[in-house]
């Protein structure tokens, strides 16, 4: 599902000595298919943008269209629900929201929800439960018997039993160590190409944002401040720097290397293999 | 979340009333709701309502913000005033409506109960306006100081408030970021029938409780590593003084409530 946001604000309680505005005329279009990251500061907007993924806020002005659904203050879907089932968040820290007495049960509460029938919901769960990295014999345990990561995946499987068609995902990684931070990147990443998703991945890591988007963009101070491919956005450190966020390592090298050895190398989100093998070549080559 | 709920909110500001001291206000408000009860007749009402007025002007919280705030105490006003109506059958007949005869008695006494109901809400909520929470528990605190004598847990009472307190916007904020989590997997808590809706605060409370527990503990554990054991010889960052302040609003306030006496055998 396409995705556009056309000149979105949002204010916090409006007319009292507490209103604040944490979106500002914001427009920017994500094609179906893509896997986005949104990047910014705290405060910076990201959850609030994120919330209109599903109209859990309405904006304030301007409109948000989801594929055939628009949201406006004065043009609101009839049915918020058909827009939920098709749009899975993953919040940030999403383990805070497990309440079942078994983890069987949790992943069934989305879709039962949205009235899929049992048997589709039996397979799901199932299917779900192995797709975030745990087994079968999990799904009679209670949820709150697990581990911090192991809950983290749980509450994942919850979001995917949904089949969302698009899925954002609030800092999903925050508080894992790095190991499982990867794996469940990879899992997203993964799950993106297999099932065509549309993602939307908020997140403050730089190298998360290189590594699994197509396309970023960055908010400071609720409004936009760039966009674009992440070559594009990585290439002008100079600019993110004045907004306090950092170019990927793997980018500070490359920029680093090519002034201390005046050469270019043409960034293309190379691997670190295949860029050490670029730069050996160069090395060589020199010699020679 | 909340956000129609005034009485409980803090408004930071630097006005006179913002600086008195917790316990002056504490006091007066107390003093002040028990006037109030004295009050019998326009003059002294009047009184009232202008004294309410004037220190909420001098507050400097927005009026237009504070009477949004109170909306849900509208409706007793509203109730009161209207049963006294009908049912006080004191003074002259005025008119009948659906059977019932309304008596000018029933008027006068609608109207001074609602002006006593707004007047109580109007200043207790100025109090939580204009000082905040800790300040509110220190002077509680304070005032109960005495009971110390009779092994009363003063130190501890306070201490319990004030930790409550501070977690009303904590679990608030859990409130509203559970409430999304599960909206996002489809549970509605605003429409279809009653049945449904109540069933809907399951997945709601349970992960509140857990979290509430979990960062009791917590809490608990972070006070004991900082070397907590109770009030015993524990020294405070913010002393409460009474200032020049304190005494002349002291005084006015005096003026005020012999004047609502005084006004009484008119």
């Amino acid at each position: 599902m396409d995705i556009t946001f056309k000149n979105v604000s949002y204010t916090y309680q409006p007319k009292s000595p507490f209103e604040h505005q944490a979106l500002n005329d914001i427009s920017f279009n994500i094609p179906s298919g893509k896997f986005v990251a949104i990047i910014g500061h705290t405060g910076s907007g990201k959850s609030t943008l994120l919330q209109h993924l599903n109209g859990l806020l309405m904006p304030t002005e301007g409109s948000v269209e989801i594929g055939a659904y628009t949201l406006a203050k004065e043009d609101k879907p009839k049915d918020m629900k058909e827009l939920r089932s098709k749009v899975g968040v993953v919040f940030q820290y999403p383990e805070h929201q497990l309440f079942e007495e078994t983890i069987a049960k949790d992943i069934a509460f989305g879709p039962e929800n949205f009235n899929v029938s049992e048997e589709e919901i039996d397979a799901r769960t199932k299917d779900v439960i192995t797709k975030v990295g745990l087994d079968e014999s999990f799904l009679e345990r209670s949820p709150f018997d697990l581990s911090g990561g192991q809950m983290r995946r749980v509450a994942i499987a919850g979001v995917l039993a949904i089949k969302p068609e698009v899925l954002v995902l609030d800092e999903p990684t925050a508080g894992l160590d790095p190991r499982g931070q990867k794996e469940i990147m990879d899992m997203f990443a993964e799950l993106h190409e297999e099932e065509q998703l549309t993602t939307v991945l908020v997140t403050h890591s730089m190298e998360d944002a290189l590594t699994y988007a197509d396309y970023i963009i960055i908010l400071n101070e609720g409004s936009l401040y760039m966009e674009g491919t992440s070559r594009e956005v990585f290439s002008n450190a100079e600019a993110l720097r004045k907004v306090n966020l950092d170019v990927p390592e793997i980018v500070q090298f490359i920029h680093a290397f090519e002034q201390k050895f005046s050469t270019s190398i043409p960034f293309e989100n190379q691997s670190l293999q295949e860029l050490a093998q670029i730069i050996k070549q160069r090395m060589e080559g020199e010699e020679v | 979340m909340g956000n129609s709920l005034v009485i409980g909110q803090y408004v930071p500001g630097q006005s006179l009333i913002h600086r008195m001291d917790p316990r002056t206000k504490m006091i007066m408000i107390t003093i002040f709701v028990v006037i109030v009860f004295f009050a019998n007749n326009f003059y002294n009402y009047g009184l009232l309502v202008v004294f309410a007025f004037l220190s909420m002007f001098l507050s400097g919280v927005p009026l237009r913000f504070v009477l949004k705030g109170l909306t849900p105490i509208w409706f007793i006003i509203i109730l009161t005033f209207t049963l006294h109506v009908f049912i006080t059958k004191d003074g002259t007949e005025l008119f009948q409506v659906f059977g019932l005869t309304v008596y000018s008695g029933g008027v006068i006494q609608g109207t001074f109960i609602s002006i006593r109901f707004f007047l109580l809400i109007f200043v207790t909520s100025l109090l939580t306006l204009t000082t905040t929470p800790i300040e509110i528990t220190d002077a509680i605190e304070s005032m109960l100081h005495p009971l110390k004598k009779i092994k009363f847990p003063v130190h501890e009472l306070a201490l319990m408030m004030s930790i409550s307190l501070r977690f009303i916007p904590t679990l608030m904020q859990e409130t509203d970021k559970i409430s999304k989590a599960q909206a996002a997997r489809g549970v509605d808590f605003k429409t279809g029938p009653i049945k449904h809706r109540v069933k809907a605060i399951v997945p709601l409370l349970i992960p509140l409780f857990v979290s509430a527990f979990k960062r009791a503990e917590e809490l608990a554990m972070a006070m004991e590593a900082r070397g907590y054991r109770g009030g015993e010889g524990r020294t405070k960052l913010r002393e409460l003084t009474f200032s020049r302040l304190d005494v002349i609003t002291f005084l006015f306030f005096f003026i005020v409530v012999g004047a609502v006496i005084y006004l009484r055998q008119f």
